[in-house]
């Protein structure tokens, strides 16, 4: 099934009456279960392409569809509320909020589609013992290493049940121990669970996990492979 | 909403002494406010039941055309009728009858300007509190002949001494001119310097002596509290319809009028503390905002409406002026209970407060509905406070959460 499809996708930026074309008519079809790598240099176009595919940029030209919804026609209100529902979101900074511990963290994005209090503990309880941290659920952010931050992230993503999970360079900031535990945890949920990824990055250890590397330079697909 | 607020608590504590500070500009600020306030009312109603106490009483009835030229031809025809009148009113506590001329007192030294107040002393001394505030000599207790209370501020500028001998020089019902020689028999000082420099008291039966007349101009009435002053006016401006009835506020509308007055000052003095705190409160939320724009920018990307982000900066607003608030009210209502009862003792001032009808010590007081009303102004001015930060959160990219890696 489709789960990201974008037609003719592009975003021109103007800057002092020069206009650069960041994201550059990218057709993009990104079947559920996959787990893929967006790659290419700084200012190619990924984190661009990236916050268009999550509904946090608009698109200058062509639309996308994600699950067979053209999100380029939707309110900014409508976009929140989908993004609550169909998206979930990794940060290379975590962006976890540091006065709610880690299952605080977890259960937030639930409360806000309005789940039941019990819903809520058992669904977070679980997201954390699935990535590692059953004992780490009454800490709070400054208190867990980058690496079980980025985890309680994960759990966090996938809390609200999403169509897939976006991660913008989600382990630009971790040493390679904790990005190799996040690799495989987040490998293991795509292939046990069927949870869609989507990275941008330029980290090769997820480059080599990657089961899709999609290169882009100049705003273009330069490469789409499959492994 | 639970959550929201939890997160907003946690998060006024996340800089502990920024909010500290905020909130101790708030404490400050309203005790400020309440204590000015508190201050100047209880400055007010001394002024008021100074002037009551001492010179106008609740009440005064005259001829309906004395008060045109303070002429002492215009005295009160049948006195028996408002006699009886004010016997039967049991909102009265006690009355006086007074006679009053416009005159002259002259020592060896000097001569001044004064109004002479006849008195019944025993009357006298249930209305007006003159016999409580000499400073030397006694209240008509001498055997000597003319005795005459003057203030201490003519004493002063005549010049002269208890037992001194003075003269007063007025005119009769006649309009011949009268000459009497008066012994000071006490000084007495009340809280305003002008009334002690122009008024003089001898008994009734030596003024109407010298001014072959028994005839009274001026009947002086204290009510039993302030609260009995406006139905007895009325009931006595109905009965004794020949007269002119007037009440301290008639009297000395400048009294009233600084109750009025004093209102709208106060309320402006709240607003203006109420607008720096704004300005400190807005200072604040606004840094918050700003160092958590990337937190701020996560949230909307995650899926939290703007509605939510909005009550969320407000509630942080909000935590900060309700904790600081009702400190502030408390601190403020402690200082007024404790001054209240020990007063303010401003004697480092004494003189100027006293030329203007006001005595050392000031009572602080404050009505109880006043609380209730800075109750409301911080909610009103918290909700102000907390609209331009909430609004800079709101035009916050969710874009800057990732792009701000």
């Amino acid at each position: 099934m489709e789960i990201i499809k974008t037609t003719h996708l592009t975003k021109v930026y103007s800057n002092n009456g020069l206009e650069v074309k960041a994201v550059n008519h990218i057709d993009l079809s990104i079947e559920e279960g996959e787990f893929t790598a967006i790659v290419g240099p700084s200012g190619s176009g990924k984190t661009t392409l990236l916050n268009m595919i999550g509904g946090l940029d608009d698109s200058t030209e062509g639309s996308v569809e994600i699950a067979g919804k053209n999100i380029s026609s939707l309110s900014e209100n409508e976009l929140i509320d989908f993004r609550l529902k169909n998206i979930g979101f990794v940060f290379q900074a975590y962006n976890l909020i540091p006065v709610l511990t880690a299952k605080e963290n977890v259960e937030f994005i639930m409360l806000l589609q309005g789940l039941s209090e019990k819903e809520r503990k058992l669904r977070s309880e679980a997201l954390l013992v699935e990535v590692g941290l059953a004992d780490k659920l009454d800490s709070r952010p400054n208190q867990l290493s980058g690496g079980q931050q980025q985890r309680v992230a994960v759990a966090r993503a996938l809390a609200s049940k999403p169509s897939f999970i976006l991660a913008d360079e989600p382990t630009a900031n971790l040493d390679s121990h904790s990005t190799s535990t996040l690799l495989d945890m987040m490998a293991e949920m795509n292939e046990k669970e069927k949870v869609t990824f989507l990275f941008s990055t330029h980290d090769q250890r997820v480059i080599d996990k990657a089961r899709r590397v999609i290169t882009i330079e100049d705003g273009k697909i330069i490469k789409d492979e499959r492994r | 909403m639970k959550t929201t607020i939890k997160i907003a608590w946690r998060n006024i504590w996340r800089t502990p002494m920024r909010s500290f500070l905020v909130i101790g500009s708030i404490v400050m600020g309203i005790w400020a406010g309440i204590f000015v306030v508190a201050f100047s009312y209880g400055l007010n109603k001394q002024r008021t039941l100074s002037s009551i106490k001492n010179s106008i009483s609740h009440i005064q009835i005259h001829h309906p055309e004395y008060e045109k030229d303070y002429d002492s031809k215009y005295f009160l025809e049948n006195p028996d009728l408002i006699k009886t009148e004010l016997e039967t009113n049991e909102n009265i506590k006690a009355f006086a009858f007074r006679s009053l001329l416009n005159g002259m007192i002259s020592s060896p030294v000097k001569s001044n300007g004064v109004r002479i107040i006849g008195i019944n002393k025993n009357r006298e001394k249930e209305v007006t509190g003159i016999h409580s505030g000499l400073v030397e000599g006694n209240y008509f207790e001498s055997k000597r002949k003319n005795p005459i209370l003057i203030g201490e501020a003519l004493a002063k500028k005549l010049k002269v001494k208890l037992r001194s001998k003075i003269v007063l020089t007025f005119q009769d019902t006649d309009n011949n001119i009268v000459a009497g020689a008066f012994r000071v028999c006490g000084i007495f000082k009340t809280q305003y310097t002008k009334y002690d420099e122009g008024t003089i008291f001898i008994q009734n039966s030596d003024l109407q002596r010298l001014i072959k007349s028994k005839e009274f101009h001026q009947v002086a009435l204290l009510c039993n509290s302030l609260d009995d002053v406006d139905p007895t006016y009325h009931k006595l401006k109905t009965k004794l319809s020949d007269y002119e009835v007037k009440d301290w506020k008639t009297i000395s509308p400048e009294l009233a009028y600084a109750d009025e007055i004093m209102e709208t000052w106060l309320f402006l003095i709240m607003v203006i503390i109420m607008l720096a705190l704004i300005f400190g409160i807005i200072n604040t939320m606004l840094m918050a905002v700003f160092e958590r724009r990337r937190e701020l920018g996560m949230l909307i990307a995650i899926g939290m409406n703007k509605s939510k982000v909005f009550f969320l900066i407000l509630t942080e607003t909000f935590f900060l002026s309700l904790i600081g608030a009702p400190m502030g009210m408390f601190l403020g209502a402690l200082t007024i209970k404790l001054t209240s009862e020990t007063g303010i003792n401003l004697a480092i001032v004494g003189e100027g407060l006293q030329s203007v009808g006001l005595g050392n010590i000031i009572y602080p007081e404050i009505e109880t509905k006043f609380y209730f009303f800075i109750s409301v102004m911080v909610f009103i001015f918290t909700l102000i406070a907390a609209i331009y930060p909430s609004r800079k959160a709101l035009k916050l990219k969710p874009t800057e959460a990732i792009r701000t890696i």
